[in-house]
């Protein structure tokens, strides 16, 4: 029982991590209509710009934990974000009006330029970060094992909370979310009723890189370790979960998150940590082929 | 905004060299500052600090200001001259080739076929004293050999199989597996391995059915790391990580490629040497890619060939005419991991020893390359696509951390400048009255958008 | 003497989730006629004929296809690519869907897949060159050369159909589907985009394949000019529901009809209404 809660607290701080990136694909989707295979690895990149930018204000002296973190949210948030208006400039735009799968294919290729160039960048082996944030509270025990909730596990769920709702205020209530939702329905027709179609998928993806952002400092601080690699697999995860939510779906992004979280939480407690990934690749393909709206999602129906 | 409605001067423009006074304008330094300043946010952390692991195991930073100021200035002057020329001229690449070239071009498809395949007969002999360029060769051509399988369920039939690779893991594992377990001599494997890999084409064929664009992508891309992460981690069956070594060498019909007295070398009055292992690995490899290469030739005549296209071009019209779409898409990924697997029991041989690092997703996406840019559906641009591919991946090898990063920006490139990859056109496979081409504008690939 | 019925469409009601686009509709096309459905947009036409040839699975209802030699075959319950090989049901889209990037040859040829696929073998006996599949392809390439021919195509064999004018296009398509010998023939706005001539000679045409080959034709139709024309018997949709059925005199008359499609005079309305029965 307390095993099982444990991981229930695991899978949520894990599944928070893969929402965040969850609603950048789902945007994305839901808005131009293409999976952004790249966006795991803009995660990725994320993650590493936090740790430069903690090492270089250590460096210059900010020491202080709760400041340096601040400033390094706000500054990965932001180049983390011009990557992501970069990637879509440079890769998807040209292709706006081209065969329906050159963006996938686009992507592919940014992919595979995201994960060397920050291999050619910082070399490949994995970069440690001593960890930060300590501490916790033990919330109950039993049967020997102490039920921990750690401040790092805290601020995670948290941040997440926080960001989520501000981002259902943005498409709930201001002009922009308005405009991604007009294109989101109908893109031609967005743009004439003057809508400037252009601008609104850049900040759809500058804002899906700035979560993505957010996720990659809470991985550095969570795992303490990040490698030019995990984007790829925590891409998939996190495409799976804006799948099984519900493509197109923001709640549907973070359901999804959560649920992933906790399935892979739980296979490697229970089942096998070796066969972990290949747990989530086949919920993928399960939803993918079962249930390919998801669980919040909208029904398609093909007109012949 | 630009002073372009200035007055004209009066002496008359020259006619290639940009005018950099008058008629430009604030515009392309603009334009330059702003991508100089996104260089300088993207690059400033990332290039500009370098992390490595100090002695006490914890990070430690390098400053490289002056790397990313070069970088900076790069990306200045580089978007200046763009913004520059593109102002003067609209010139795109196709201009610069005239027209005569071109015409020459189209017409030589044929030829440039019948002569690579001629170069390709003949590499062996040219080469023979230079054991790196032979593997090279080997390589190239098992590439192709993927490629033309490929070819069939992307460039024939458009279904854009990201997971390829697992066809070729399942050929040179059950090779590798049977050999050793069986003892059976490769020409009996080879077939059991491509059954082996056509069955499991037919596994991944089922679920997929009704799968479209993005989603199958996707799907076939999971099934090729499902794949990959079984053998690394079914250590009973594959060897795990350390995969399976000692696989049995390919004889000639018989003979081993040894010095012994009933070797190859001494059974044809020969001095013994290794290369003739390796000249005749290329041959098989040959052989087998050429095979593939008559099939599919063969293929695209017979009903199944056009069904294939017509799936490409549109499913709904094929189910209205009474075609089982469900069968020709099980039979095109059937057909097309069957020859997968052909290349991976080669494979298999020829290293002696096969692991799950070789069968990568990187791998899959290295032969979708090659399909894309050799258009679609055209054999003879696979084979070419593959060469260059290849080619210029060994030319780069010094430049080993870099070659990856090209690879993925050419990626990029060619699917935004030369969609339709390296030939333009596609050749029907009928006649009532005379050959014509058809060109690529018209044709609907894989990448198409699916009509509603 | 009536003649037998080819399609009887009982109680067909299809709903896409809230929206009812065809609601309890019944009627019967007879063999070797030509059938035109007519309403204004959104009636349920395409619905329709979605529904006739497998491409949705109503929600209600029966279809069933009888042909002359006594096969019926329930449509409701078969897929489409089913519906066309054994029931022979043959249609062209709103939306012409030709294999553009295909000659048009090869796009005939495709119309003849089942049969060619039997003769090759299912692939085995012509991949090595056997002399019967020879031969069943030389049969279909006549069987192409001569549809077409009667749409006038014949030159352009060997061009891509993509590139054909749109008319063109129309025609082709006819004569794709006529490649399948069907029984029965779904047209799905074949008029649509021609100009006076070329609707004669689509007229005439589908004249031509009632009459000389017994095919029986459905047609979805918005051109009055060509309905009234060639229809033997008319069916009038209006939101899903049957509004009219008979003769084309029948139809021309009927106030319903007038009032789905012209509307109605303000101060007409009580007394058309009141007729009408709404």
């Amino acid at each position: 029982m307390e095993y099982f809660v444990q991981q229930l607290i695991n899978g949520i701080t894990l599944g928070s991590i893969y929402g965040l990136i969850a609603i950048g694909y789902t945007m994305v989707y839901g808005i131009i209509g293409m999976i952004n295979f790249a966006h795991g690895d803009i995660f990725m990149v994320g993650a590493f710009l936090a740790l430069i930018a903690f090492l270089v204000l250590v460096a210059i002296g900010v020491s202080a934990v709760p400041l340096a973190l601040f400033i390094v949210l706000l500054v990965s948030m932001a180049l983390t974000a011009l990557y992501g208006w970069t990637v879509e400039r440079i890769a998807y735009r040209p292709l706006r009006h081209s065969f329906r799968l050159a963006p996938l294919i686009s992507a592919i290729g940014m992919s595979i330029v995201l994960q060397n160039y920050v291999q050619v960048a910082q070399g490949a082996r994995v970069k440690p970060l001593p960890p930060l944030i300590q501490g916790g509270y033990t919330l109950f025990e039993g049967n020997g094992f102490a039920v921990r909730l750690s401040n790092i596990q805290i601020i995670v769920v948290v941040t997440t909370l926080v960001l989520m709702a501000g981002f259902s205020f943005l498409v709930a209530r201001t002009r922009l979310g308005r405009n991604m939702r007009a294109c989101e329905q109908d893109l031609k027709m967005a743009a004439l009723v003057g809508i400037d179609v252009d601008r609104t998928i850049s900040l759809t993806f500058v804002l899906g890189a700035a979560l993505a952002a957010v996720a990659g400092l809470m991985f550095l601080l969570y795992y303490g370790v990040v490698d030019f690699f995990i984007g790829f697999l925590a891409g998939v995860k996190a495409f799976t979960a804006a799948v099984l939510g519900g493509i197109g779906s923001l709640p549907g992004a973070m359901l999804g998150g959560i649920l992933i979280g906790l399935i892979e939480t739980m296979w490697s407690a229970y089942f096998s940590i070796e066969y972990k990934d290949v747990a989530a690749f086949s919920i993928l393909i399960i939803v993918l082929i079962f249930l390919p709206t998801g669980i919040l999602g909208r029904p398609e129906v093909e007109k012949v | 905004m630009s002073r372009e409605s200035e007055p004209a001067k009066k002496r008359p423009p020259h006619p290639t060299l940009p005018r950099l006074r008058g008629r430009v304008g604030w515009g392309p330094l603009k334009e330059a500052a702003i991508a100089a300043l996104v260089a300088l946010g993207l690059f400033v952390l990332m290039i500009g600090v370098r992390t490595d692991q100090g002695p006490t195991g914890a990070l430690v930073i390098t400053t490289r200001f002056e790397l990313l100021a070069k970088i900076v200035a790069a990306v200045f002057v580089g978007r200046l001259l763009w913004a520059l020329t593109r102002r003067q001229a609209n010139v795109s690449i196709g201009d610069l080739v005239p027209a005569s070239v071109k015409a020459a071009a189209s017409g030589v498809a044929v030829y440039a076929a019948a002569a690579f395949l001629v170069f390709a007969l003949i590499v062996p002999i040219v080469f023979y004293t230079n054991r790196y360029l032979l593997d090279l060769a080997i390589l190239i051509v098992t590439y192709t050999m993927l490629g033309f399988g490929l070819n069939i369920v992307v460039g024939l039939a458009g279904l854009l199989d990201l997971g390829y690779v697992a066809f070729y893991a399942v050929g040179a594992y059950s090779y590798a597996l049977i050999a050793q377990y069986f003892g059976l001599s490769f020409w009996i494997c080879l077939p059991l391995a491509g059954i082996f890999a056509a069955f499991a084409g037919l596994l991944l064929g089922f679920p997929v059915l009704r799968l479209r664009g993005d989603y199958l992508a996707i799907v076939t891309l999971g099934f090729g790391e499902i794949i990959r992460l079984i053998l690394l981690n079914w250590q009973n069956l594959t060897g795990g990580p350390n995969g399976i070594s000692g696989i049995a060498r390919p004889s000639f019909f018989g003979l081993p490629f040894n010095s012994t007295d009933n070797g190859f070398a001494a059974t044809f009055g020969l001095q013994y040497s290794p290369t003739h292992r390796v000249v005749f690995l290329y041959y098989l490899i040959l052989a087998l890619a050429l095979v593939t290469n008559w099939v599919t030739l063969r293929l695209r005549r017979l009903p199944i060939g056009r069904a294939w296209e017509a799936l490409r071009e549109d499913e709904v019209a094929c189910r209205a005419l009474g075609i089982n779409t469900t069968n020709t898409k099980l039979t095109a990924f059937a057909m097309g991991a069957m020859f997968g697997g052909f290349a991976g029991a080669f494979f298999a041989t020829r290293q002696g020893f096969i692991s799950p690092e070789s069968f990568t997703f990187g791998e899959s996406a290295l032969v979708l390359a090659i399909v894309v840019l050799g258009g679609m559906g055209s054999q003879l641009g696979v084979a070419v696509a593959a060469t260059v591919m290849l080619g210029g991946f060994e030319l780069f090898r010094e430049f080993e951390q870099y070659r990856m990063l090209v690879f993925g920006a050419a990626m990029v490139a060619i699917v935004i400048y030369r969609p339709r990859g390296l030939v333009a056109t596609r050749t029907p496979s009928v006649f009532l009255h005379e050959g014509k081409d058809i060109p690529a504008a018209i044709v609907r690939d894989a990448r198409a958008e699916t009509p509603t | 003497m009536s003649r037998a019925e080819i399609l009887t469409v009982e109680h067909l009601t299809m709903r896409f989730g809230g929206l009812t686009a065809v609601s309890d509709l019944s009627f019967s096309a007879r063999a070797k006629e030509i059938t035109a459905l007519i309403g204004p947009n959104g009636a349920g036409k395409t619905t329709l004929f979605n529904c006739i040839t497998g491409f949705y699975k109503p929600t209600v209802g029966r279809l069933q296809l009888a042909h002359p030699d006594g096969a019926s075959f329930l449509l409701e319950r078969l897929p489409e690519f089913r519906i066309a090989r054994e029931a022979r049901v043959a249609r062209t889209f709103q939306n012409v869907r030709l294999f553009a990037g295909m000659t048009l040859l090869e796009n005939l040829l495709i119309a003849q897949h089942n049969a060619l696929m039997l003769a090759s073998g299912f692939t085995v006996l012509g991949l090595f060159g056997s002399r019967a599949y020879a031969r069943a392809e030389a049969g279909a390439i006549d069987k192409a050369r001569y549809w077409l021919d009667r749409v006038g195509l014949a030159e352009r064999a060997d061009d891509a159909a993509g590139a054909l004018p749109y008319g063109a296009q129309r025609r082709l398509e006819i004569a794709r589907a006529m490649c399948t010998d069907p029984v029965l023939l779904c047209l799905d706005e074949p008029a649509a985009g021609l100009n006076n001539r070329e609707s004669a000679e689509l007229n005439a045409f589908l004249r031509a394949i009632r009459d000389e080959h017994g095919t029986s034709i459905l047609l979805i139709e918005h051109d009055m000019g060509v309905v009234m024309e060639i229809s033997d018997h008319i069916v009038v949709l209006d939101y899903g529901l049957k509004i009219a059925d008979g003769t084309p005199d029948d139809v021309r008359n009927d106030s319903k009809v007038i009032a789905a499609y012209l509307g109605v005079a303000d101060d007409e309305l009580e007394n058309v209404s009141a007729e009408v029965g709404l």
